[in-house]
């Protein structure tokens, strides 16, 4: 094939649909990798799995019997649930960049960016698996809460749409954690930056007290922190069945996660 | 097939490729021979469309980069010098997802995912991890990886690097093959003089970002009255080649070598 044929073909092929479908089927191959990995080496699933459990055991137990924070008339322990949820999510997705660097290191992104893929198709693949991981995250909470007893809603709607949320929160903090891998780039400096940020966003949200109770600038904080806006919609869902703002709350999660995955998108070839 | 006029690459103040023109005719393994830091890597990163230029052009089978890096992508292989198979992942594995991304159709698939593991002679370990892979093994694997969309040309960069002399001639093998039965034209760089003079229908010799000799191995030999390529070197540029390299790529190349051992 010569050099006009070439472009004849690439232009016969350049509608809108058949890109969109190459760009889905790369981005599920890319997710595929990802999920091969995890099959490959699960083990980090369960020792992510320590930290929720002794928040929940440890701190949750020990506020419900202090009932020092108001919750609107549910047990602590129920209210802390979907926060903890959020909260363990968020701390696996956010150091999700890391695999990045070390792919990086590796020679594997560069390799990967030398093929015929679109770009954003790596972060979305990427956040697939990220997504995957954050199921199985909640999974084993939920499967705690329900040993544990915590009185929180069980219908099959609500746990479908936990599950559909966590997603959502992985696919969030995942990218975003790209964007610092790009910007980054080694590893002392993304788990420098990694550290810093995660308490402030757990703390300057609603995970584990309501935002009424915050301070007037620390309210300001959680109002633009994503993650309280994931565990406003997993509270509706889990505790309280409260779903005026649903539709506000998703939509502000669902623009943000556009939104970084843009910027990642235009980030990733820096990690060459 | 691929031609590179005035190209230059600058870091900074650091100008890693230094105007360099470079004319590869297609069904050529063409070999950039430098110590470390003489800017062969940069060369072949800005042909893979990783990185894009300071000045000059590149063209890969008539199409100039950067701008027409998509249509390029099609048609190029490119193996990094760090080992870039996934050693959480099987070979068979490896190769899948790569087949799945050039597009390859499921019945072409495991006919080439199969030939190549025959050609590469790691029938034994396709279902085993590539961390439990021998260093010459993960770098055949990388170079089917490479393979599976029939590219135009292939891009190695320190192909052999701190694999041991058998593993390394288990490779030298492979490329050979290629050479004779696949209609594929072949850059790589390389620090390793042998590798230069046995595989190399052409090498270009290169020192600080800049080419300072180009020809065969027997036309440099000719030309500086010396009888090895090691000595043509040494004339060419007035030192052994194991000289250079600053403290990242040293770096860079160590870590390489211990992931190979």
């Amino acid at each position: 094939m010569n050099s006009e044929q070439y472009v004849a073909q690439q232009g016969a092929y350049n509608n809108i649909w058949k890109n969109f479908v190459k760009w889905f089927n790369d981005s599920l191959t890319l997710g595929e990798m990802e999920i091969r990995r995890i099959r490959h080496d699960p083990t980090d699933i369960f020792t992510r799995a320590v930290q929720p459990v002794l928040w929940l055991l440890v701190f949750g137990e020990t506020f419900t019997k202090l009932k020092a924070i108001p919750t609107g008339g549910v047990p602590y322990i129920a209210f802390m649930t979907p926060g903890i949820l959020s909260q363990s999510v968020m701390f696996i997705a956010i150091f999700y960049g890391l695999t990045l660097i070390w792919d990086k290191d590796q020679g594997i992104i560069q390799k990967f960016l030398a093929l015929p893929v679109p770009r954003s198709a790596f972060v979305v693949g990427r956040t697939m698996g990220a997504m995957v991981r954050g199921l199985s995250q909640a999974i084993i909470i939920l499967i705690l809460a329900l040993i544990l007893r915590i009185p929180i809603r069980w219908g099959f709607l609500n746990v479908v749409g936990t599950m559909g949320v966590v997603m959502l929160g992985s696919a969030f903090f995942s990218s975003f954690s790209m964007i610092l891998a790009a910007l980054m780039k080694t590893r002392e400096r993304f788990m420098g930056i990694g550290q810093v940020i995660t308490m402030p966003l757990f703390f300057a949200s609603s995970a584990i007290y309501p935002i009424s109770i915050m301070p007037r600038w620390l309210q300001v904080i959680a109002v633009i922190n994503p993650l309280s806006y994931v565990v406003e919609i997993l509270r509706a869902l889990l505790v309280t069945n409260e779903f005026t703002n649903i539709f506000l709350h998703l939509g502000i999660l669902i623009g943000a996660i556009i939104i970084v995955i843009f910027i990642a998108t235009k980030l990733y070839p820096r990690l060459v | 097939m691929i031609k590179v006029e005035n190209l230059a690459k600058h870091f900074g103040s650091t100008k890693a490729v230094d105007g360099i023109s470079l004319d590869i005719k297609e069904g050529e393994l063409f070999g950039l021979l430098g110590p470390n830091g003489a800017g062969k890597t940069t060369t072949v990163r800005m042909i893979a469309t990783l990185i894009s230029q300071t000045a000059g052009t590149i063209e890969v089978n008539g199409f100039s980069l950067p701008k027409q890096a998509t249509i390029v992508r099609n048609f190029i292989g490119y193996v990094p010098q760090a080992l870039s198979s996934d050693g959480s992942l099987t070979g068979y594995e490896n190769l899948l997802i790569f087949a799945k991304l050039v597009g390859l159709r499921k019945k072409e698939r495991e006919q080439k995912i199969n030939d190549l593991i025959k050609l590469m002679g790691i029938e034994n370990f396709s279902k085993k991890l590539v961390k439990e892979y021998s260093g010459g093994m993960v770098r055949k694997l990388e170079i089917a990886q490479a393979l599976l969309h029939y590219p135009k040309v292939l891009l190695l960069d320190e192909p052999t690097i701190g694999l041991d002399p058998i593993a390394r001639r288990s490779v030298w093998e492979v490329l050979e093959t290629l050479k004779k039965n696949y209609d594929v034209t072949t850059l790589l760089t390389t620090h390793y003089m042998e590798e230069a003079e046995v595989l190399c229908n052409r090498l270009a010799i290169m020192d600080h970002g800049h080419i300072i000799a180009v020809g065969s191995p027997q036309e440099l030999m000719a030309k500086t009255n010396t009888s090895n390529l090691e000595e043509a070197f040494i004339a060419f540029t007035g030192y052994g080649v194991e000289e250079g390299g600053n403290f990242h790529e040293l770096r860079t190349v160590r870590r390489t070598a211990r992931r190979l051992q």
